[in-house]
């Protein structure tokens, strides 16, 4: 187990320390510069743009040698300082980051697990009757297949201004004041809602044709036709169907958790919502490197926290990987 | 563990169930909700009324009533993070932080071409090499200090101390700043730029001394200055991911002078998409909306918003869409080919189907009708161009430009392909279907021209750069002075980059000299503006550097349903419908004061 854990966590250090780099190289690539940007429209003579050009490059540590800029990128980040944002400057990315996550962790978290959950219950349980699989199939396929931003500007239009019992803009009433009363968490749970039942329904689509192709397939497997032929009752083939199937979808779930804090680009804009994603299409918009780099080291440590958790959990979950671990150790 | 995974889920499940269960409430109950705590309030200052004046920090409001808010955006692209008036770039800027929070000597009302005095009761050129400010008495600082000589001195030599402060430059002929007195300023000069001094006495925000004098030098160059203290009619309440809020200043020294800007909350709002503010000012829920919206004809002629005019163009023109040839590169360095373009491309196509009449075609000068009284009509008459087809045919096949190898397009008179591209940048849709129709009709004339929308900053790189065929600008507002065109079209000198102007980099010094000899005429002197001006458009003309094409919108929409009394071209006096950056000096805050609450 100490051998197994140790030789993870070297790789997963090695896969950090090369995204990192790609993160910090891939910005760099692109044409134009966060200053150019940053100082485009001020209206002074050449003389003094020249000036005001090298002071801001300076500022961002822009006017050493790459390499340089390389070294001290990954000594600052170390100290837990990712540079400031040219896009929102002058504020530190990681400030701009702590304040966006929370929305997104907000919205992104219960959809994904609700929908996780829902989606795969109901699968198992359309799996089951031919009358439910043949309509709801179809449906699911529907929903899955949805674009998110195409749901959402459907949702904002039909309950947002012909219905026009939902906000279609923000997270909380732009006349409100954020405080801890109740009309203030209403308010923000109504201008959650719609955001959140756009990417619930699109996740639930695909969680719940994910579980019945894999009860139906589990179903069909030997096991099940064993149990069968012993007599067991069908709910407790139906039970093992269920389990076996569950591992794959435990294995979407974590990966859709460790993109949790980009996953809503396009639903962050649809509804104005405030949030990483919209952060992480401006920044690059602007050639803001530093934000995209922000933006990034979120993403790829959430997605290797997210691989890293699942191959504990799997030592957990799944016998099979238990027993390779002792053959392993033996 | 299993079970336990399952449990730990199932609970959050039900907690989240339950929360959406509260997500569900009809817009009734909350509307009901929040009448409730309003309803108290109106109680409660019933009784403190006798105590208001004492009051000096009030209590922020949970929430801001309709009738005293203003919600307005377009003004901030992202997250308002800085609220330093010296910031350059004005992408993150709070709106207003210039000309409501921290004023101005001057504010220039560009509808009526007058400069009036705000901080200033009068300046005055009292010899061509010095200039005299009187304050008014009793100006104040938010924070009850009063503002003094002083703070315009210490203000104006930030420039002289930081080379990072835009107005550094200032400092090339300005000699010093005096405070003889409290309200007396006195500026010295050597060899004085008139019209820029004059454009920066309405842009330079005065900023309080004893605030900012123990700063660091990167603290006034580039910090945040987070809860900011202005002179202005309103202060920062608030401001969160998608929203800045500020609060009328009750103890603003202008009330008397000016009048009390009617909102006593103004929310500008960050939308993160066009429709979204569309949405927004349809349902009445922004009462202004200084976003592009395409179409918003169709709207205005149904009365879903208002405009300024009620017919065509709707918008009044902010500023002029320039396109900038690359005069470093063959043919677009042939005076003869340039001026053939200028005929060929279908201006009136890019009013009348890619803004469908938002837009006014500009004046072949590139001056703003704001600036009319500066365009010389003879030269115009003279010299200008209109679409012609024809005519564009016949200036290339004189200048030797045929087509010899029968491909449709003209070679160059040396034989030599000619193939360009056209570019702005890719999402700014107006832009791009300007340049659609830029292509086509220049094709149709016989000139190989293709568009291309790169990324923003691609762009912006071959833009600053010098490596674009020929692109789009309009980097130059509403001025007092037409030397503010003529910075940006013949900045000087060529640089390797060129920031704020001449993009495509035409070097003339007959040009360059002329500019700069506008640039020394004294802004009294308006028969000498207008023979400077006059030569710099013959040049301008005849040479065709670039091509002025038409005035991009000061696109403002607004709503009635909460406040009435908007500028429009049928009010006595009217004002600028704007929350921009840049545009609150040229008299925006009157806009604020002639509103009226539809529900007092």
């Amino acid at each position: 187990m100490g051998r197994y854990l140790g030789r993870k966590i070297l790789i997963y250090g090695l896969t950090f320390f090369l995204a990192v780099t790609i993160d910090w190289l891939i910005p760099r690539f692109m044409p134009g510069d966060p200053v150019t940007n940053m100082l485009a429209r001020v209206s002074v003579n050449s003389d003094a743009a020249a000036v005001m050009y090298d002071y801001y490059s300076h500022i961002f540590g822009l006017d050493v040698p790459v390499w340089q800029q390389y070294i001290n990128f990954w000594v600052s980040l170390f100290h837990g300082d990712l540079g400031k944002s040219a896009y929102l400057f002058p504020t530190p990315v990681v400030q701009v980051l702590l304040r966006a996550v929370p929305y997104d962790l907000f919205l992104l978290l219960p959809s994904i697990l609700l929908s996780w959950y829902a989606g795969n219950h109901f699968g198992a349980f359309a799996a089951r009757s031919k009358w439910l699989d043949s309509t709801a199939s179809p449906i699911s396929y529907i929903l899955t297949a949805t674009p998110y931003m195409w749901l959402g500007i459907l949702l904002a239009w039909f309950f947002g201004i012909v219905l026009d019992a939902f906000p279609v803009a923000g997270a909380y009433s732009f006349s409100l004041r954020p405080d801890w009363s109740w009309v203030f968490i209403l308010d923000v749970l109504h201008h959650w809602f719609l955001p959140f039942v756009s990417l619930f329904l699109v996740g639930f689509g695909g969680w719940a044709i994910g579980m019945r192709n894999m009860i139906i397939y589990e179903l069909e497997a030997d096991y099940s036709r064993y149990l069968e032929a012993l007599g067991a009752p069908r709910k407790l083939i139906r039970k093992y169907a269920f389990r076996n199937g569950l591992l794959p979808q435990i294995t979407g779930l974590a990966l859709q958790l460790g993109v949790v804090v980009a996953g809503a680009l396009v639903t962050e804009v649809v509804f104005s919502y405030p949030g990483i994603g919209y952060l992480l299409l401006a920044g690059i918009q602007n050639q803001d490197y530093f934000l995209i780099q922000g933006c990034f080291l979120f993403i790829i440590t959430g997605v290797l926290l997210a691989n890293f958790a699942i191959d504990l959990i799997y030592v957990v979950v799944d016998p099979r990987t238990r027993l390779g671990l002792m053959g392993e150790t033996a | 563990m299993r079970k336990f995974v399952l449990t730990a889920l199932s609970v959050f499940v039900v907690a989240s169930l339950i929360l959406s269960g509260c997500a569900t409430p009809t817009p009734q109950t909350i509307i009901q909700t929040v009448e409730v705590p309003k309803e108290v309030k109106v109680v409660e200052t019933k009784e403190v009324v006798v105590e208001k004046e004492v009051q000096v920090t009030p209590v922020p409001p949970k929430s801001y009533p309709r009738n005293e808010t203003l919600y307005v955006s377009g003004a901030a692209w992202g997250p308002v993070s800085t609220w330093n008036p010296y910031q350059p770039g004005s992408l993150a800027n709070a709106t207003g932080i210039i000309g409501n929070v921290y004023e101005l000597l001057f504010v220039y009302d560009p509808l009526s071409d007058k400069m009036t005095p705000w901080l200033a009761e009068e300046g005055t050129w009292s010899d061509p090499n010095t200039y005299e400010v009187t304050l008014r008495s009793g100006l104040t600082w938010s924070d009850g200090q009063p503002l003094t000589a002083a703070d315009v001195k210490f203000t104006f030599e930030l420039g002289q101390k930081y080379a990072a402060m835009w107005f550094a430059n200032m400092w090339r002929y300005l000699t010093g700043v005096e405070a003889v007195d409290d309200t007396h300023v006195v500026f010295t000069f050597n060899d004085p730029l008139y019209q820029e001094f004059e454009n920066n006495l309405y842009n330079i925000p005065i900023v309080p001394e004893h605030l900012w004098k123990d700063r660091a030098e990167e603290e006034i160059t580039v910090g945040a200055n987070e809860k900011p203290v202005g002179s202005g009619a309103y202060m920062y309440e608030t401001h969160a991911e998608d929203r800045n809020v500020w609060v009328r200043n009750e103890n603003w020294w202008g009330i008397d002078m000016f009048g009390k800007p009617a909102p006593k909350y103004i929310v500008d709002i960050r939308t993160s998409s066009n429709n979204v503010a569309l949405g927004m000012v349809v349902k009445g829920e922004l009462d202004m909306s200084n976003n592009f919206l395409p179409g918003v004809a169709e709207l205005a002629n149904k009365d879903y918003v208002q405009t300024y005019y009620a017919q065509a163009p709707y918008m009044l023109s902010a500023n002029t869409a320039v396109l900038f040839l690359n005069t470093t590169k063959a043919p677009m360095n042939d005076a003869a080919f340039r001026r053939a373009l200028a005929f060929a491309i279908d201006t009136p196509s890019i009013v009348n189907v890619a803004y469908a009449q938002l837009v006014a075609p500009a004046s072949p000068t590139g001056l703003l009708p704001t600036l009319g009284k500066y365009v010389d009509e003879d030269q115009v008459a003279r010299l200008g161009f209109t679409f012609d087809t024809a005519k564009a045919k016949q200036l290339l096949a004189a200048a030797g430009y045929r087509d010899t190898d029968g491909d449709g397009f003209v070679e160059a008179p040396d034989g030599s392909k000619i193939e360009l591209r056209v570019t702005c940048p890719t999402g700014w849709t107006d832009w791009m279907a300007a340049i659609d129709i830029i292509s086509t009709s220049a094709q149709a004339a016989g000139i190989n021209i293709k568009d291309e929308t790169p990324d923003y900053g691609a762009w912006n790189t071959e833009l600053q750069g010098g490596t674009f065929d020929m692109t789009l600008n309009n980097w130059a507002n509403m001025s007092n002075t037409p030397w503010t065109l003529y910075n940006l079209l013949f900045n000087h000198p060529i640089k390797e980059q060129m920031q704020s102007g001449n993009f495509g980099r035409y070097e003339n010094q007959e040009m360059f000299d002329l500019v700069d000899a506008l640039a020394r005429v004294p802004m009294s002197d308006e028969a000498g503006m207008i023979e400077a001006t006059s030569k710099i458009q013959e040049l301008m003309l005849t040479e065709m550097p670039m091509i002025p094409l038409w005035y991009n919108g000061l696109w403002s929409q607004f709503s009635t349903a909460a406040w009435t009394g908007w500028p429009s071209e049928e009010a006595s006096s009217p004002t600028l419908p704007t929350t921009w950056s840049g545009y609150w000096q040229l008299g925006g805050l009157n806009t604020l004061i002639n509103l009226k609450p539809v529900t007092p």
